[in-house]
């Protein structure tokens, strides 16, 4: 349960940081650290303006996707603190929940009729589809290499295993990282300050949503960072330091996660669109990398 | 007794001929609940009863025929007698506008071949006699056939009709070289308890190969797929549903069958059925992307959803041949679980996309959108119905999935290298799978149902009749029930898998995970209705203002052609595809001194590679061949004699010289 906790308190946070250090490399002045926090209470008080094409699938998509991600923080195991749910193969529970969220959106943007939300949609489904063997190639691997099939059986052997597995955890990290910014379409694939709506594809997909709902996707976005910041963070934890240390540890990763992400993007140019699909099927290739390693390490692939 | 009513059955079903026109439907129906009866007692007496019921049917030829049901011919009963049943209730709307234009005959053929399909296909599950089971196949094929041409008015249809006729009979063809293959090598039993002799004691890969083309062809694997996407869409949709959740279904119940009977060198068997799953997964999704006719991109699904019932038997064989239980097991629960699966989210998308074909009169869904607000009932059945086939929690689909990827990813640390990398693909190939079904099934929803109408068909559309509804109804509760609280169905499942593993034990150890998934989902459930209330809430102290749909502030133009079409959607997705889905544009380029545009056309078509190159072109090169043979037939008598003329000469000189 403190897990889940944990990813909540540090989900608001989470943009406030990225944010904040855009600015610093755009030696802009800094906004505050609450400012998103602010920009969301002030969408919860305020009404909202619905499209006449739109229908019921509208309404309800942002809910869906808004509790599915809620949901998938409850598998997220932190250091030696277990998800508030846990069973075999959860990670595919996990994987196909965010995909129906992101399913819901995706008939959400569609269901206004514009030209422009097409476009984001079918680019969010097309990438979203694209991502997914990387994350399942990742995980394919932990679990052969950990002996375990559950996220917090993954954790809990990879830390207590050798210095190889430090290895696998710096690619998977990396990997893992790039899922996370492709997931919460940030750059490399997508940029969240573009102003052309031809070139977005998440922000042009919520262009018609207001108010309550447009609150609830934006608090969607940061417990999404929030999840994989925690599951980058449980490579990095050990079990058998103390419970205080880990949660130290816990909140700098997601600091420097955050930190990564707002360098990232204020030194990386995006991808021109036609080639993000490549880009993308790169982050599975470093998966499969991945897997070669981890069979050499486990000895399934004799070197000599 | 029920030997009684199923002989009272089929000869009570020639009084469809005799009755008048607006009782057709109710004494089928009423037939049609006596077999859902029947087969409902046979499925509860061999699910609670551990030996397999036989029961002497009739003599055929002085052979006595037994029907023998064990717990695999039960699990099929409930696929066909429950997709049969929702089929003749579904009917009644769907076939209400043809009682003005059908003749009396024609209805009642229709009735009466509804009433056949099923009675033979619950036969088809039942007897092991290959004399008989070949007979009722038959007669399925029959009937299927008759009822795929019942818009006999449109020329296509009876071209589709026929070509689903031949392609069935070359199945038939293996199947019975399969059977006297067997037969004449060892002399045992001629049927399916006479194949384990045989196995036993050959190597099982050849006859193997030969069974599965026969039923391969009936299941659509690739490239034995051809006449799938073409009959599924000519068909009325009650019997398209039928087609796909149950005809197709009974391919794989005689792989099924055959793989019951073997048990050695069962890795290359395996191996192969998890390949070409693969292929068919990926392939039949990538070619439903590209399909504007929804009833053809139904079909292609089912191609792919066959490929996910392969992957997870394929893996099962898999597991027993590499002595690995959990693959073993998980696979072919996940499989079979999906066959039924399968058999209720594809009847329930056919019967919703005949729905709206009833109403706007086009499958092409570029000329749909916006029916959720004229059929908001039908747009939500369909909508489960995506969800499901898409393998999303808290529907079917992700149960059975669940238990095959559950199965891979616990293998992997038992296997070799070499199984390592099969469940690697394995995986990979069902989360792109799974991706794809993604992608397709948010464009058609979303192109057919959301946004604004397309075209005026859709503006006279109403919702659909009640029996259409009810039979929407009954399909979504199963749907949901599996998907909410999959441990019910566990128990009966273990049973099946039972026949194939022998130890199914390893289901049990699954039921902590089942129940966190009911739980997971139920909070899933739970927290939306919550946020639903909250959001209630909020909005009753705001203003709530319905304006146009924001276009960059420009409203001029209709709305209807600024909308992303399934062309465009897709275009993506061909662009880094176009390899399998073979999409050819046709268009006129600007040219350099045209400063305003004229009036253009854009042309998209796409086609199948592999039924282009596998099996039309064979066919066309024979085609060619008996063309030219064909100047012998002049259809002068006088050339005719001369040929019975030489003929004689001929045997006569080949006497002569002791040839013969």
């Amino acid at each position: 349960m403190l897990s889940l906790v944990l990813i909540l308190i540090t989900a608001p946070f989470f943009v406030g940081i990225i944010l904040k250090v855009k600015a610093k490399f755009a030696a802009r002045k800094m906004p505050s650290i609450l400012q998103p926090i602010y920009d969301v209470s002030r969408l919860f008080k305020k009404g909202a303006v619905y499209s006449t094409t739109t229908s019921i699938i509208f309404k309800i998509a942002p809910l869906v996707y808004f509790s599915s991600v809620v949901i998938a923080a409850f598998f997220i195991p932190i250091g030696s603190l277990k998800g508030v749910l846990s069973f075999n193969a959860d990670f595919v529970y996990f994987a196909y929940l965010l995909a129906f969220g992101k399913f819901m959106m995706i008939l959400a943007a569609m269901d206004t009729g514009s030209g422009f939300e097409g476009m984001g949609a079918n680019r969010e489904a097309l990438y979203s589809m694209l991502i997914e063997p990387a994350f399942f190639i990742l995980i394919v691997s932990l679990a052969l290499f950990t002996e375990n099939t559950s996220f917090y059986g993954l954790f809990k052997s990879l830390q207590i295993s050798t210095n190889l597995s430090y290895i696998l955890g710096l690619t998977a990290i990396y990997v893992l990282m790039y899922i996370a910014m492709i997931e919460n379409s940030r750059s490399p694939v997508d940029d969240p300050n573009t102003h052309l709506e031809l070139t977005m594809i998440h922000e042009v997909m919520v262009l018609d949503n207001s108010g309550f709902d447009l609150a609830l996707i934006h608090v969607a976005t940061w417990l999404k960072f929030s999840i994989y910041g925690a599951l980058i963070s449980n490579f990095i934890i050990q079990m058998e330091w103390p419970l205080y240390w880990q949660l130290g540890t816990y909140f700098l990763i997601q600091v420097a996660f955050a930190g990564v992400v707002g360098l990232l993007e204020s030194f990386r140019a995006r991808n021109k669109l036609g080639k993000n699909p490549q880009w993308i099927i790169m982050l599975s290739a470093i998966a499969i990398v991945l897997f070669l390693t981890t069979l050499i390490i486990t000895k399934k692939i004799i070197l000599y | 007794m029920i030997l009684f009513l199923l002989k009272a059955i089929m000869i009570l079903s020639l009084g469809l001929f005799l009755i008048p026109k607006k009782w057709m439907y109710f004494f089928t129906l009423g037939l049609q609940l006596i077999l859902v009866f029947i087969s409902s007692i046979l499925v509860f007496k061999a699910f609670n009863e551990l030996i397999v019921i036989k029961l002497h049917f009739l003599n055929l030829l002085n052979n006595p025929i037994y029907i023998e049901i064990d717990k695999l011919s039960a699990f099929f009963l409930i696929v066909i007698s429950f997709t049969c049943l929702t089929g003749i209730i579904y009917a009644k709307g769907y076939l209400q506008p043809y009682y003005k234009t059908k003749t009396n005959t024609e209805l009642a053929l229709h009735f009466f071949c509804f009433l056949w399909l099923h009675l033979s296909m619950l036969f088809v599950a039942m007897f092991r006699d290959a004399l008989a089971f070949l007979f009722v196949w038959e007669i399925m094929a029959l009937t299927a056939f008759l009822l795929v041409i019942f818009e006999t008015d449109k020329k296509e249809t009876i071209k589709i009709g026929i070509k689903y006729l031949i392609q069935m009979h070359i199945a038939v063809v293996f199947i019975m070289i399969g059977f006297i293959w067997a037969y004449a090598q060892t002399g045992a039993e001629f049927g399916f308890n006479g194949l384990s002799v045989y196995f036993a004691s050959h190597n099982p890969f050849p006859l193997f190969m030969i069974f599965f083309i026969g039923f391969g062809i009936k299941a659509g694997f690739i490239p034995l797929h051809s006449w799938l996407p073409h009959a599924h869409p000519a068909a009325p949709s009650h019997v398209s549903a039928v087609m796909s959740g149950v005809i197709i279904k009974m391919g794989i119940y005689g792989i099924l069958r055959v793989l019951t009977a073997i048990h050695h060198d069962l890795f290359y068997i395996g191996l192969f059925i998890l390949v070409i799953s693969l292929t068919n997964g990926l392939v039949g999704v990538s070619l439903a992307i590209v399909q504007h006719d929804i009833k053809k991109l139904l079909a292609y699904h089912s191609i792919e959803n066959i490929g996910i019932i392969g992957i997870g038997i394929g893996l099962g064989v898999l597991g027993l041949a590499l002595n690995i239980p959990t693959l073993a097991v998980l696979g072919f629960a996940g499989g079979i679980l999906h066959i039924f699966n399968h058999s209720l989210f594809k009847s329930l998308l056919f019967y919703t996309a005949g729905a709206v074909y009833t109403q706007t009169h086009t499958r092409n869904i570029e000329e749909l959108g916006g029916l959720i607000k004229k059929m908001p009932k039908t747009a939500l059945f369909f909508l489960i119905g995506a969800l499901a086939i898409c393998g999303l929690p808290i529907f079917n689909g992700f149960i059975s999935e669940f238990l095959i990827y559950s199965g891979m990813f616990r293998s992997l640390q038992s296997g070799s290298l070499q199984t390592d990398i099969i469940l690697l693909f394995g995986i990979s190939g069902l989360v792109i799978i799974g991706g794809l079904a993604i992608f397709c099934f948010t464009k058609v929803f979303s192109i057919a149902f959301l946004g604004t109408p397309r075209s005026n068909k859709v503006v006279q559309a109403k919702e659909a009749s009640h029996s259409m509804i009810l039979a929407f109804i009954l399909i979504s509760i199963a749907i949901l029930l599996i998907g909410l609280l999959p441990l019910a169905f566990m128990g009966p499942l273990s049973g099946i898998v039972n026949i194939f593993t022998a130890n199914s034990s390893l289901i049990q150890q699954l039921i902590p995970t089942l129940n966190t998934i009911s739980i997971s989902s139920g909070i899933f459930i739970a927290i939306i209705i919550v946020l639903w209330l909250l959001r209630a809430w909020q909005q009753k102290q705001q203003n709530i203002t319905l304006d146009t749909t924001w276009g960059c502030a420009y409203i001029g133009a209709n709305p209807a052609i600024h909308q992303y079409t399934a062309t465009s959607f897709a275009d993506n997705f061909v662009q880094i595809s176009n390899q399998i889905v073979n999409v050819k544009k046709t268009f006129k380029p600007f040219e350099s001194d045209e400063i305003f545009p004229k009036t253009r056309q854009f042309n998209t078509h796409s086609s199948d590679k592999i039924e282009n190159y596998l099996i039309m072109s064979p066919a066309n090169f024979v085609l060619q061949f008996f063309n030219k043979i064909a100047v012998f037939q002049t259809g002068k008598i006088q050339h005719y004699l001369l040929y019975a003329f030489v003929f004689i000469i001929m045997i006569f000189i080949l006497t002569l010289l002791n040839l013969i």
